[in-house]
């Protein structure tokens, strides 16, 4: 039966995530975008402390074995993202936890790996897993990754360039956390020979080069990491090394943003939201009425953009919601995922956007937050698939074509 | 809990009227566009499906179904998949019915109701619309005087779809303060109450709608749907959207379809051109668009169906499938190119349709 009921538990997670995104996201905020690659510590730890205590909550996509009780668990994933999201993106992606490092352990990684990986993440001193794929020479590419790993008695010996990756600075230098990385075995081989190596923190051969300076989302930092003869162990292989035709490792991890997809979006949402939201009291505060029923004709132009960018979230959610719900119900969700993102990353940039622009030289200072979120939406149509190749991807489907027959 | 998944009854409704619409109405729509007619042997058979007569109480000859606003949003689509004039005839009774069955006076459902159980179609409309190039439902300039036990009715009413062929109109009228609306079931024959010419318009056009004229049109305050208590008009608004969007969602999705199978055989360049990605990325974008849409007017149906008020969702969902529908008929029109301007294909017809739902209201209801 259609219905759009969220449960109890995940609506008291829900109002308990605002009470966090509005008492300890929104002071902090701009103090943080202001200061680039300051921690705010004091929210991390508290965030970790929350997370691993007793009948805590890890946040996150690397940590399936969440709570029991909630049975709609992705549903619940992407509505408390949205309401920490509503607070700040960038300290959402700030908090400590296995990330997407953890989401490609899960992915690839046997159940020894699985466990040796992410157990330590359960307690101790707070620690970040992130993910390395992209490169100063691909991004949308993924499959023409150059960074090289080569086998050399016990170990995988890696050389090659990353960037652009989000904790990479926190996972390998500032915690003992571990970044997964995406490396050829055998660049001939093309996709069947790109493997995910879980490179932990310390480990010689690898360093941070640089911390990028960001349009938006800047409490997060994405680093550019270096791997120069850098040697792991074999078993930090996350699945087989043998190269498959049918992909193995690398196809693993792909089918991960199948289930990652719906939670960017739904941080799209949440910033989104956050604007629409500081619009629509604005607005009630200079007595600008939004008198929903009335002919559009009839309508002032501030209502009708005000109406445009409510509908076109709410459109965002349902999509998203619809992703989320399929993957709980076991269904495969792949075209679903990619339309809530192409859709949330495009409309939240325009609702985000218009937002800046509705409230004029108000919306341009920086004494508000409108015009961080704005900067802060705009990388949700980038990162994890922009929205073209999210595009390519729906197209694919509803045609089904190959990625051969249309690319 | 949050579900996107029909019920069992829902998805045999869907697969039912779904195959009726492909198989029964699509091969009709182009000539009843052309010829302003629908075979009344469609029409006929259409009424064998309970569309009006479902959810009338067994004691008045109905099947006393529960009435659901997403059940009726789902029937709206797949019968505008096959013909959006077509399904606005088929649904057009239920503009009367519907109304009458949830808002109506013991009196009214007794005597108003029993006509759609018969076994043949029995024509009926609503009458919303005013000829302003600004009509707003909120602002009717038709107007209702209240003179001790009666009302005088004066207005002209247009896009009143059948409303030559039936013996009762509902209309919706403003009283005379402008405070609320009314609706009054007026018998077609009513002195002071005059159906014009059929209209010609832009698309719908198998569908008949007419001007309907009221000076000094003189009724009982009997005629006052649900007598003194009046009816919920923001209620039948917010009913009527859904369907209305609903049915924007099912000729996106037909013009949707078209072009797809069609960019995937027609080849330009050696290669079909849903190979190409400024086309694959406009039928990505139409899919993306319609299934938004339908979730939207799901979503406000849903409330409808809690009892809750679902006036703000049901006009955003309008509104979204208004610009969407549009939208999506256009680019399956570009995507046929030249052959999609030719009166063969249907979707230079989906556009003309789809162009409609901008300023139409009334047409349909849950």
């Amino acid at each position: 039966m259609i219905d759009f009921e969220i449960d109890p538990q995940t609506q008291k997670r829900i109002e308990l995530f605002h009470t966090v995104a509005e008492q300890m996201m929104r002071p902090i905020s701009r103090e943080y975008d202001e200061h680039e690659h300051e921690k705010p510590w004091d929210f991390l730890n508290a965030m970790w402390a929350a997370s691993t205590a007793p009948g805590g909550d890890p946040m996150g996509g690397g940590d399936a074995s969440g709570q029991g009780g909630v049975k709609l668990r992705n549903v619940y994933t992407v509505a408390t993202t949205e309401e920490l999201c509503w607070g700040d993106a960038g300290l959402f992606l700030s908090i400590p936890n296995a990330g997407l490092g953890g989401a490609a352990v899960m992915a690839a990684g046997t159940p020894e790996q699985k466990q040796r990986f992410l157990a330590p993440f359960r307690g101790g001193k707070p620690k970040w897993g992130a993910m390395a794929i992209t490169e100063p020479g691909c991004g949308s590419d993924s499959a023409a990754v150059t960074t090289t790993a080569t086998r050399d008695g016990d170990n995988w010996v890696l050389n090659g360039n990353k960037i652009f990756c989000t904790s990479g600075w926190m996972a390998v230098e500032k915690s003992e956390g571990f970044v997964v990385v995406w490396a050829t075995v055998d660049k001939s081989a093309g996709r069947p020979g790109i493997k995910p190596f879980v490179v932990e923190h310390g480990t010689p051969g690898m360093s941070v080069t640089r911390l990028e300076k960001k349009l938006g989302i800047r409490v997060s930092d994405t680093a550019a990491l270096v791997f120069d003869n850098c040697r792991v162990p074999a078993d930090h292989l996350l699945g087989s090394a043998e190269v498959k035709r049918d992909g193995g490792g690398f196809k693993d991890v792909m089918a991960t943003f199948d289930a990652t997809r719906p939670i960017v979006a739904a941080m799209a949402i949440g910033v989104g939201r956050a604007a629409l939201d500081f619009v629509r009291e604005f607005l009630a505060e200079q007595k600008v009425e939004i008198r929903y029923g009335l002919s559009p004709r009839r309508l002032s132009a501030v209502e009708r953009d005000f109406m445009e960018m409510e509908v076109q979230l709410k459109a965002a959610r349902l999509l998203t919601w619809r992703a989320a719900w399929m993957l709980d119900m076991g269904m495969r969700n792949s075209l679903e995922a990619s339309m809530a993102k192409a859709k949330a990353g495009l409309a939240v940039t325009l609702i985000t956007q218009k937002a800046v622009e509705l409230l004029g030289p108000l919306g341009y200072s920086r004494r508000n937050l409108v015009e961080k979120w704005m900067r802060d939406a705009k990388i949700n149509d980038i990162f994890e698939g922009t929205q073209q190749i999210n595009m390519i991807i729906v197209a694919r489907r509803i045609l089904e074509y190959s990625s051969k027959e249309l690319n | 809990m949050l579900s996107f998944e029909l019920s069992e009854e829902q998805q045999m409704i869907r697969d039912t009227v779904g195959a009726f619409a492909r198989e029964q109405i699509r091969p009709a729509a182009r000539p009843a566009d052309e010829s302003g007619e629908i075979p009344a042997a469609l029409v006929a058979q259409a009424w064998q499906l309970g569309l009006v007569q479902g959810p009338i109480p067994e004691s008045l000859g109905g099947n006393g179904d529960t009435r659901l606003a997403t059940t009726g949003a789902i029937i709206a689509e797949e019968l505008a998949y096959g013909d959006l004039a077509i399904a606005a005839h088929m649904l057009a009774p239920r503009l009367l019915a519907f109304p009458v069955l949830e808002m109506g006076t013991d009196e009214q459902r007794q005597r108003h109701l029993k006509r759609f159980t018969d076994a043949s179609f029995a024509a009926a409309s609503a009458a919303l619309m005013e000829p302003r190039w600004d009509f707003d439902p909120a602002a009717m300039t038709t107007v209702a005087r209240r003179d001790g036990n009666s009302f005088t009715l004066d207005g002209t009413k247009c896009m009143v779809a059948l409303a030559a062929a039936s013996d009762t109109l509902l209309v919706w009228a403003a009283s005379a303060n402008y405070d609320r609306v009314d609706g009054f079931l007026v018998a077609r024959d009513t002195p002071g109450l005059s159906v014009g010419e059929r209209e010609k318009n832009m698309g719908l056009k198998g569908l008949e709608t007419f001007a309907v004229e009221l000076k000094g049109c003189r009724v009982g305050a009997e005629a006052r749907l649900g007598g003194e208590n009046g009816a919920d008009f923001t209620r039948a608004m917010s009913q009527s959207r859904v369907a209305m969007a609903a049915m924007g969602v099912g000729v996106a999705h037909a013009a949707f379809d078209y072009a797809r199978d069609y960019a995937k055989e027609r080849k330009a360049f050696g290669v079909p051109i849903a190979t190409k990605q400024a086309v694959a990325f406009m039928l990505a974008d139409m899919a993306i668009e319609i299934d938004a849409a339908r979730l939207l007017v799901w979503e406000a149906a849903w409330h409808l169906d809690r009892g809750e008020d679902a006036h703000k969702e049901s006009y955003l969902a309008r509104n979204y499938v208004a610009a969407s529908a549009l939208k999506v008929t256009d680019n399956a029109v570009q995507v046929l190119g030249g052959h999609g301007y030719i009166r063969e294909h249907p979707v230079e017809m989906w556009l003309r349709n789809a162009r409609g739902f901008s300023a139409l209201e009334g047409l349909a209801t849950v």
